[in-house]
Parts: C-alpha cells; structure tokens; sequence
C-alpha cells in the first residue's frame, strides 16, 4: 500500500467569526483577509512540512488547485511541486492536480508537467481533476454545461501531445492548433501515471475505469460516507470486467495522531473545527452551478461535497461526531493503524492520501503528526496490498541517474561582493 | 382559447420542438421566446392567442426540447430559429422575446431582418454595463433573486407562480427542472449575459417595442434606452410601473394590452 501526505494549504488567519461575518470562503472571500508577509512564512511552513514528509518515507506528496479562496492557497500547484523537485529525492510528487479545462490552451498543462517530471527524473503523477464548480465557473468564468466536453478535449489534447512523436494539427471544438509541438517531453514513457480525483461524479467512474486510470475519491465526509461513491466506483469496475486492483483507487483522509486517543482530541479538536467551520464555509450558491454536475448525477442522490445540504451533514458536530462518523481518524498510532487498515481494505484502496495537515495546525503538530504517522503507523500499513502490481505508479530514472541539486551556495563563498 | 401541444422535427430531425400554440392557426403567426426558467405558466399568451396565432416552442435544451449540444451561441441559436420556422413554413412573422428569449428575438432580427414582421422585446438580455451589472441570478439566494424579480411579492400573481413545495415529488421535480432550464441559460449568459449583440443590434429594422417592468432587479430597466438607442428601426419604450421582470403576470392586462396594439399596428 502507498501512503501520500497531502497538503491543501490553507490560509490559517480566518478570524473566529469568519462564518458568520463573511459569506463564503471561496469566490469572494474578501481578499483583506490576506497578509502577504504572512503568506511568505505560510508558504514556507508548508513547504518544510511537505519535505520533511517526503524525507521521512512517505510514499508521495501531493498538492492541488483552486483559486480565489482561503480553504487551499495554490492556484498553481505546479509551482510548488517544482519547489519540491529540487528538496526532495525519492517521493513521487502528485499534482493532484490541474484543472485543465481552464488553460488556453491546456498545452500549457502538458508543458510544465513534462518540465516537473524532466526536473524530478520521473517523479511526477498527473492529476487531472474537473475542479470545483467554485473554481471553475465562479472564478475562472466557465460555462458549467459545457465544461466536462472541455475538460475531455483538454484531456485527448495533452495525452496525444505525450505521446504522439510527430507535430499534428488539433481541430477540436475549444482548442485550434495548427501545430502541436511540445518541448520538453515527460520522462516517464509514453507518459507519467495519470490520477483523476473525483467528488463523485458518476460518469468519471465509466470513463476513469475504461482509460485505466487511478480514480481518486476526494471527500471531506470520512470513509463511512465514502463507501456508496467506492462502491459504485468498483461495480463500474466490475461490469467493465476489469480487476479488482486496489491501486486503481486513491483515498483522501484525515488523520490525527498522537500518545493517546485523548490526547489526540486535546491536541487536534480544535484544527479540526477550524476546517470544518472556516475552510469549508462555502457559500451554497456557489458550490453547484446548474450544469455543473450532470442530472444522472444530482438524480443519483451522491452528496455534493460543499453547500448547503453539506453544510447541514456537518452541523453542530464535535470531535466525538467526527471521529465517530469517520470524518477524520484519529487517536494513538494503535488507533490509528487499525482504523486505516479497516478504511483500506472495506474500500479496496491501494493509494491512501493522508491529510496529516487540516485546518490551522501549528508547524509543531504537523511534524509530531507527521512523525508519530511515520514511525507508528506507516510500517504496519505498508506490506497491504503486496499480492498486487501497482499499474499507476511513477517510473523513474534509476537513483544512481538521478541528480541530487547542489546545497545552497552561502553569499560569501560565491565569489561576489 | 385553443391550446394545442405537438413536437416538430427541425433541420432533418437533428432538433426536436416542443410547440405550444394558442389561437387561431389562420391568424397571424407570432414566435413567442420564452425566459431562462422555461415555459412554465403562459396564460397571458391566451390574451395573444385572441388576435394571433402564437407559436410558444422551448429553445433546445429546455423543456423537452432536444439538440442544446449543436447550439454554441445565440447567433446559432437564431440559425435554429430560422429552420424552426422554415419547418412550419413561415417566411416572416411577429417575434416577441421574454429575457433570455428577448435575446434571442433580438438575434433572429437582427441576424436577418426580413424575417421579422414586429418585434417585441420583453426585460430582454444581452448587454451588459458596468455601471447596472445584470444579478447573477445563477448564484443568487432565491429569496433575493424573487425580491428582484417581482415587484410586490405578496400580490396575487407571485402566489399563483409558486410552486407547490408540500409535495417533496414535486418539489425535487420542480428543482430538476429548473437545474436543466438553468444549465441550458449558462450556455449563453454564464458568466456575463454579453455574447456580442451589441455588435449585431443596429441591423434590427423591424419597428420595435421594448417593454420593461420598472422594478426589474435582475435586469434593471435603464437598459430599455440602450437597446433602443442602437436599434436602427423604429422603436418604442413602455416602461410599467407596478411590475418587476415579470410584468407579463404582475400587470398582466396593462402589458397584454400594449402588446397588442402595437403588433396590431402593423396589420394592413
């Protein structure tokens, strides 16, 4: 089994009274509520805790996209995974990912995922979400109707401008090209792992499942409420006559660990109420924009992952209610480890992206976090799975071809004055 | 009043027309565009249907009207229009246009003017001004979007709009409705209702009426002089005083009234 630490970046200053005083926090948050010399120490934070993740084994880092909020400060992602490319070795670097229908033309996305995996030797996997309808038709200004036929266009665009060695001429509906030409190339051949994270949309489980790519179920609501979206992915899986193979499935969870079940409580209660009550305080009409989700969809009952109907699951919850309903597993590393080999194997994931970072933890309970999770439970976790081949997983160069960058060269010993 | 419902093949079957018509089919023909929410109540086209033959189709997407994917923008969607009436074999008539629809009669006479006997433009969309930005009734609370769109929300017409919520069937039917009639509006409002009419307009030579409740809050009623300000033909301004974006319901007589006598004008 693969574990991932997973980092959304939020913005960890939203006052005590965000929910009542603001709106939302994505679309028009009001940006006064960012303080950039904050901001550069946040980043930085960040950054320290996804390495020292890396360099304590986990299996990749993972980063992702979204714009004009507070809930996850990478509008790139990829500048942070290039960030990571020169400060890690071994992690793969997961861009979960890029919100491709928006890019004009999304060979921009082509371009620089094949520039991070040249940069990292091999080391990145493509994440190509949809993208929140926040994101999407609020911020970026897409038409919701039409967004998965651009997102779909976007996606044979970028695969064939991997893969296919000659410069061709795109026609596609959204996108013109006279020649298609991209310079670099990804490393990783024909081209690196491709992950689609998905909130549950039904159509994403035929499609995912026919490509053979990784689909990633990215929910807020814990893996109690994850089993019908899980399993409705692996009936699709099933009636395709595919394998059951776990590593076709990723995972996103929340994790909270320390010395005792108590003491996680004590130490992580009140991060957890921050992202619940600030990060996730989406204004409901903007968290589904009529077309976004298909009507198979919104018919087939899968709860919307923000808005008002998710806001109400959430209602007046505490920590017993989160730990209880699965939002977040958290406790001693015993804990810990029982409940996600549990989640693991009843939801048959092979790829566990862990959010060992939520809401506005400081930096110490990230690294302790990070730590206990490193030492305690990741060991126990890993050998899960074993009996299976991981078809959706980085090939890169091997180590002793891979360049390790140069230390930072200190000021005086650079020769200038 | 005759009400007749049928579906009509357009364009070699590639689109199929949900119709409503009302009046007499000799009389005179009049297309009647419906708003972004469908056509949901249309008793005030029974007053039209006394002298016209009122042709009321949902646009592709709505209702159940088929072939949205073959539509990418109101200038397609005038093409559609034009087959729709070449299907019925109408060479010109009367067009009339509610918002979104009121967008697409403008297109259809502007793109070609001699299809077009009289137009009428109900609260239409289709410019935009920084200054009276158009709601975004999309993201709107509903309770906002009826403040603006109504002028007295407790008045007998509203009461007669809402739907029935007691019955959760109906409800939910209600909600998938209006999520498909919404989905299909983004495809040329989202995310600002401009898609280039103000550089088509002035080719509209059909005289004109541009009718405004003055309360509109979605689409504010300062926006009637500027359509009327870049149409080349005739036109006339009516605003109403005790309505909002639906004047057609809230003064129901007043409106129908002015409609009539305008079309009728044009009678030889």
């Amino acid at each position: 089994m693969k574990l991932h630490f997973f980092h959304l970046m939020p913005w960890p200053d939203l006052p005590e009274d965000f929910q009542r005083r603001y709106r939302s926090v994505w679309v028009d948050v009001p940006s006064h509520l960012y303080d950039p010399a904050r901001g550069h120490q946040v980043y930085n934070d960040y950054l320290d805790e996804l390495e020292y993740a890396a360099a304590c084994g986990f299996d990749g880092v993972c980063v992702n996209e979204h714009h004009s909020n507070a809930y996850g400060l990478m509008p790139s992602p990829n500048v942070m995974a290039a960030a990571l490319a020169r400060r890690t070795q071994d992690a793969a670097l997961v861009v979960l990912g890029n919100s491709i229908a928006l890019y004009n033309p999304p060979l921009r996305v082509a371009e620089e995922f094949a520039m991070l995996d040249v940069l990292s030797g091999g080391r990145l996997v493509a994440g190509f979400p949809v993208g929140t309808s926040m994101d999407t038709n609020f911020a970026y200004g897409q038409v919701p109707v039409t967004l998965r036929d651009k997102y779909y266009e976007a996606h044979d665009l970028i695969m064939r401008a991997w893969t296919d060695p000659d410069v061709f001429a795109f026609n596609g509906k959204f996108n013109k090209l006279r020649y298609v030409n991209i310079w670099p190339r990804p490393l990783q051949q024909p081209h690196p792992p491709v992950w689609i994270p998905g909130g549950g949309s039904i159509e994403t489980w035929e499609w995912c499942t026919r490509m053979d790519y990784l689909y990633a179920y990215l929910s807020y609501f814990g893996y109690k409420r994850a089993q019908a979206a899980m399993d409705g992915f692996w009936r699709e899986v099933d009636r395709q006559g595919k394998e059951r193979n776990p590593y076709r499935a990723g995972f996103l969870q929340f994790v909270a660990v320390s010395e005792t079940d108590a003491q996680a409580e004590e130490e992580y209660a009140p991060a957890a109420d921050y992202f619940y009550n600030r990060c996730l305080h989406v204004y409901t009409g903007f968290a589904d924009a009529p077309g976004y989700r298909t009507l198979a969809t919104v018919k087939s009952g899968l709860q919307a992952q923000v808005g008002q109907a998710a806001a109400q699951l959430r209602q007046g919850l505490s920590w017993k209610d989160f730990v209880d309903q699965g939002y977040i597993i958290a406790g001693s590393p015993t804990t810990v480890r029982e409940k996600l080999e549990e989640v693991a194997k009843g939801l048959n994931v092979g790829h566990m992206m862990l959010l060992l970072h939520f809401g506005n933890m400081s930096k110490e309970q990230v690294m302790k976090n990070t730590t206990l999770f490193a030492h305690d439970v990741m060991p126990y976790l890993k050998p899960l799975f074993n009996e299976w081949d991981d078809h959706w997983w980085i090939r890169p160069l091997a180590a002793e071809r891979r360049v390790v960058p140069a230390p930072p060269h200190a000021r005086d010993r650079a020769g200038v004055t | 009043m005759e009400r007749e419902r049928y579906l009509l093949p357009v364009r070699g079957g590639i689109f199929e027309a949900e119709v409503y018509e009302y009046g007499d089919r000799d009389a005179e023909p009049l297309l009647w565009l419906h708003p972004s929410n469908g056509l949901m109540r249309h008793e005030y086209l029974d007053d039209l249907g006394a002298r016209f033959r009122v042709i009321a189709p949902s646009h592709p997407g709505w209702g159940a009207s088929t072939g949205l994917e073959q539509i990418d923008d109101p200038v397609d969607m005038a093409i559609y229009y034009y087959d729709f009436l070449d299907a019925l074999g109408i060479s010109s008539c009367h067009v009339a246009g509610h918002s979104i629809g009121g967008m697409f009669a403008a297109e259809i006479a502007a793109l070609d003017p001699h299809r077009v006997r009289r137009l009428v433009l109900n609260n239409p969309v289709g410019l935009w001004r920084d200054d009276a930005p158009v709601l975004d009734f999309f993201a709107e609370d509903p309770v906002a979007v009826a403040n603006a769109v109504f002028f007295d929300l407790q008045g007998a017409a509203v009461k007669a709009l809402t739907p029935d919520m007691s019955d959760p069937q109906k409800m939910m039917q209600a909600m998938y409705e209006r999520m498909q009639s919404f989905a299909a509006a983004g495809k040329f409002l989202w995310p600002i209702p401009d898609r280039g009419l103000a550089k088509r307009i002035h080719r509209i030579s059909a005289p004109t009426l541009i009718i405004w409740g003055k309360a509109d809050g979605l689409v504010p009623a300062s926006y009637a002089q500027d359509f009327a300000r870049r149409i080349s033909g005739t036109s006339q301004v009516l605003i109403l005083d005790r309505s909002a974006h639906f004047p057609m319901h809230e003064q129901r007589e007043e409106w129908s009234n002015a409609v009539l006598q305008f079309l009728a004008a044009g009678e030889t």
